[in-house]
């Protein structure tokens, strides 16, 4: 049954990977300004930087 | 969109339109900008959203400041010699087609590398090569296409103000141990009353050990980091001999934790670590809820945001020279061009003074002066440049001078008792009677289960409910009100809000709107040939005044007059088949001994002889007599204002009688007002729009700024209210005061919790899963209570 050391370390790496994301983002910037990357990436590839607005979801998800 | 709109701005075209490239401009300004996108490949700008540009404004010489290597120093974020990054606020960004041109910038010079919007805060962060540009190209680029950035002497004196994000980071700590010791806690969840002596899931029994130091582990950061606020708090409220409710929170939270520790060690029990990291969390949850920003607006705003920079200032051999507002002095002379802030109290030596004193009294109407004049500090120019020699520095001068009063400096929000706050210490002693009595018994009774019962009292009895009742409640008011355009600096000012009893008003600009479209004749009765003259004179003539009384005055044919002569700052003069008419100050048409200079007003004269004159009334607010007959029937009310009694028999009619009226206050006896009435114990509400009202904002439990344009213009105060929502006051207020019921009823709720908690808690038969149930149940039914009936008496509003 020592799987289960396996499994819960598995699992806890997972979630530290996402926290650690959730950390990145926040640190970047990234929730300072939760309404012009909506509008920015409508814009036609004209716009090179389209900030990722998926890591806010998967870090709830992660939870 | 009608044919006759400007293809870039909007506005109507009138006759005076511009066709180029088969659209229709208002102006040259608007067709320059379309030609710059056209030429650069930014048409896309009027795709995205039409008609969203912004009619350029340039001043020659307005930037000539950024000339100067030290300010521009200041300004920049980053400079490494090569590259600079600098973050400016530009008050025009509004749409999406803004946010497109703006970030697109490096197609209109390539100097440029990137440039970010942030459009909540209406701020661009530009990057650019600094080795062929320079900041003033830059905001002349921007000035040119429309977007003009606001350089105040705000952003000189700032320091490097960091954003917080440190309740975003214990937010995500907490969510995430909650999360996975949640996750931890299922064994033990399905195992509940099984042993290895019991029988029961083996493995489970066998790694529980592993389980547990696991969430032991996860709960320190929760503890020791993100909720190191209540400790603090408490703390602090502990020293300076206050209950408040971050005490029983705190004592939860460590009793929590000391127990659920020491029963790992020991081999107890499981621990209560779902539920510590999931109070933390909820509490953390409700903290952010409440933390409703207006990034947009600012609340703080002085003077500073308001004055320039630099000026010009002339040397004594006749050089101009850019010099920084601070080092201004006495004796200096200064030129003052068309559209700029006169930021010293100063006299007049050259030039036609037209000064607009809105930004300090709310009074639209500019201002004459002749030279030899005082002028004050604050106002602006309109027409032409002017030199002016300075009497006083910029922090001694009659308008600023008010900020050097220590209310200022006060931190408004520390001592103010919130509801929470009060309910907390009675809570506090209620919570701790009961632990000692509890435990008092069963020292008698179990001793072995004294100890048990009374830190299960203390986890149970943890006001997580309470503590999440006022945030969210006040949090979702705070994002109602917001709808309906009245904006909170913070959910605080609901609670104050709800306490008002005295309600001091402004005059100018406050109660009475920017235009004056009403005016009354007092004189001899103007014969209809003369109206038709005086109409037709009046036609030809660009001084506001005349427009109004143009658009006021009966419709009349067109005539061509025989002469035409417009007198700068006297007045207007028409003559037409031997008849003559003047219209303008009392001086001009030739009236001396009518020296009336309350009110703002027209005189007429014909042939020579004197008529009469029309009074120009300030025009009241829609509903202003409703919302001082509502307001009167709750709390005193006033009026404080800072101009003459001219106004002062209509103000009477259309107000509750017996209204006190008080006329020529200057600004710090507004704020002295305030504070006698203070002294007398009363929660004073000041409504007010100017400059001129900042230290009685300040000084008010509530200071709420009238603003007609949100984006623009208010002082520092605890509310904004946008102009149209006026008439809504005294339901805003009524609203808040609903909001501090639903907080009373949601703590009877949360009591209830505790009540049922406290049985377990006391017959000492507390387990781990029912805390876990009764701490999430109680706090997201008073979550749902509270938000369900905001909702419901939001609805109020529309």
């Amino acid at each position: 049954m020592s799987a289960i050391y396996i499994l819960l370390a598995i699992s806890i790496v997972v979630a530290l990977v996402f926290f650690a994301a959730f950390i990145y983002a926040v640190r970047k910037g990234q929730y300072d300004d939760s309404y012009t990357p909506s509008v920015r990436m409508l814009f036609e590839d004209e716009v090179v930087k389209a900030p990722s607005q998926k890591i806010k979801t998967e870090i709830k998800k992660s939870n | 969109m009608s044919e006759n709109n400007c293809y870039h701005c909007g506005d109507t075209c009138g006759q005076t339109g511009i066709k180029f490239d088969d659209k229709e401009f208002c102006c040259n300004g608007c067709k320059t900008v379309y030609e710059i996108f056209a030429s650069n490949d930014l048409c896309n700008f009027y795709d995205i959203q039409s008609a969203a540009g912004a009619t350029p404004k340039i001043v020659e010489g307005k930037y000539n400041f950024l000339d100067n290597l030290s300010i521009v120093d200041k300004l920049i974020e980053f400079n490494d010699g090569d590259v600079q990054v600098v973050n400016l606020y530009i008050p025009h960004i509004h749409c999406s087609s803004c946010i497109w041109v703006l970030e697109n910038l490096n197609k209109l010079n390539s100097s440029v590398n990137t440039a970010q919007v942030d459009f909540p805060k209406k701020t661009v962060r530009i990057t650019y090569k600094c080795d062929d540009f320079s900041l003033k190209e830059l905001v002349l680029l921007l000035s040119r296409i429309g977007y003009e950035p606001y350089i105040s002497l705000n952003d000189y004196d700032k320091e490097n103000n960091s954003i917080d994000r440190s309740l975003i980071y214990k937010l995500g700590v907490a969510g995430f141990a909650f999360g996975n010791v949640m996750f931890l806690s299922f064994p033990d969840y399905f195992d509940l009353s099984t042993s290895e002596s019991t029988g029961g899931e083996f493995w489970l029994n066998q790694y529980q050990n592993v389980f547990r130091w696991l969430m032991f582990t996860f709960s320190l950061p929760v503890v020791f980091y993100a909720g190191n606020d209540y400790f603090i708090s408490a703390f602090k409220g502990l020293r300076s001999k206050i209950l408040n409710i971050d005490v029983p929170i705190a004592l939860g939270v460590s009793v929590l934790f000391i127990r659920s520790t020491l029963e790992i060690i020991f081999d107890w029990g499981s621990g209560f670590f779902d539920s510590l990291t999931g109070l933390v969390f909820f509490l953390l949850l409700g903290k952010f809820f409440q933390q409703k920003t207006y990034s947009f607006l600012s609340f703080e705003r002085d003077y500073k945001s308001y004055f320039p920079i630099a000026v010009t200032r002339i040397t004594k051999n006749g050089k101009e020279e850019n010099t920084q507002v601070n080092d201004i002095k006495k004796g200096n002379r200064l030129l003052i061009r068309n559209e700029e802030l006169i930021p010293v109290d100063g006299i007049l030596i050259n030039g036609k003074a037209r000064i607009d004193y809105s930004f300090v009294t709310g009074e639209s109407e500019p201002v004459e002066k002749n030279s030899g004049d005082k002028i004050f500090a604050g106002g602006k120019q309109l027409d032409g440049a002017i030199e002016m020699e300075v009497l006083k520095s910029v922090s001694q001068s009659y308008l600023t001078q008010l900020w050097s009063n220590t209310v200022f400096q006060k931190d408004k929000t520390s001592n103010f008792q919130t509801l929470t706050d009060s309910i907390g210490k009675r809570f506090t002693i209620v919570v701790l009677t009961i632990a000692f009595v509890a435990t008092t018994f069963w020292l008698f009774y179990d001793s072995s289960k004294a100890m048990n019962v009374f830190t299960a009292v203390l986890i149970i009895a943890c006001p997580c409910a309470i503590a999440l009742a006022a945030p969210f409640t006040l949090g979702n008011m705070l994002r109602i009100f917001g709808r309906k355009k009245f904006y909170l600096k913070n959910t605080q000012t609901i609670e104050k809000l709800a306490q008002i009893d005295t309600a001091i008003f402004d005059k100018t600009g406050t109660i009475t709107t920017s235009k004056k479209s009403t005016a009354t004749y007092e004189g001899m009765p103007l014969s209809i040939e003369e109206e038709a003259l005086l109409k037709n004179t009046l036609r030809a003539s660009n001084h506001p005044l005349s427009r109004s009384l143009y658009n006021l005055l009966a419709e009349q044919n067109i005539l061509s007059l025989d002469e035409y002569e417009e007198y700068l700052g006297k007045g207007v003069e028409g003559r037409l088949d031997g008849e003559h008419i003047k219209a303008g100050s009392a001086e001009f048409v030739g009236d001396k001994s009518l020296n009336d200079t309350l009110n703002t007003a027209v005189h007429v004269s014909s042939n020579d002889n004197y008529k009469g004159k029309y009074v120009f009334h300030n025009e009241y607010r829609a509903g202003t007599t409703e919302v001082f007959e509502k307001l009167s029937e709750k709390m005193q009310i006033a009026i404080l204002s800072g101009d003459n009694e001219g106004e002062k028999k209509r103000l009477e009619d259309l107000l509750p009688k017996l209204t006190p009226l008080y006329f020529n206050q200057k600004p710090e006896s507004k704020l002295q007002f305030i504070k006698s009435l203070q002294n007398q114990h009363k929660k004073v509400l000041m409504v007010g729009d100017g400059l001129n009202d900042a230290g009685a904002l300040a000084q008010a439990e509530v200071g709420i700024a009238i603003s007609e344009n949100v984006n623009v213009f208010s002082p520092a105060c605890d509310g904004i209210l946008d102009a149209s929502m006026f008439q809504q006051l005294p339901k805003l207020i009524k609203l808040s005061q609903k909001g501090i019921q639903i907080i009373k009823w949601s703590f009877v709720l949360s009591l209830i919790y505790n009540v049922v908690g406290l049985y377990f808690a006391i017959t000492g038969q507390l387990q781990p899963v029912i805390a876990a149930i009764l701490m999430p149940l109680s706090s997201i039914s008073v979550v749902l209570f509270t938000t369900i009936m905001t909702n419901l008496i939001g609805k109020e509003l529309d």
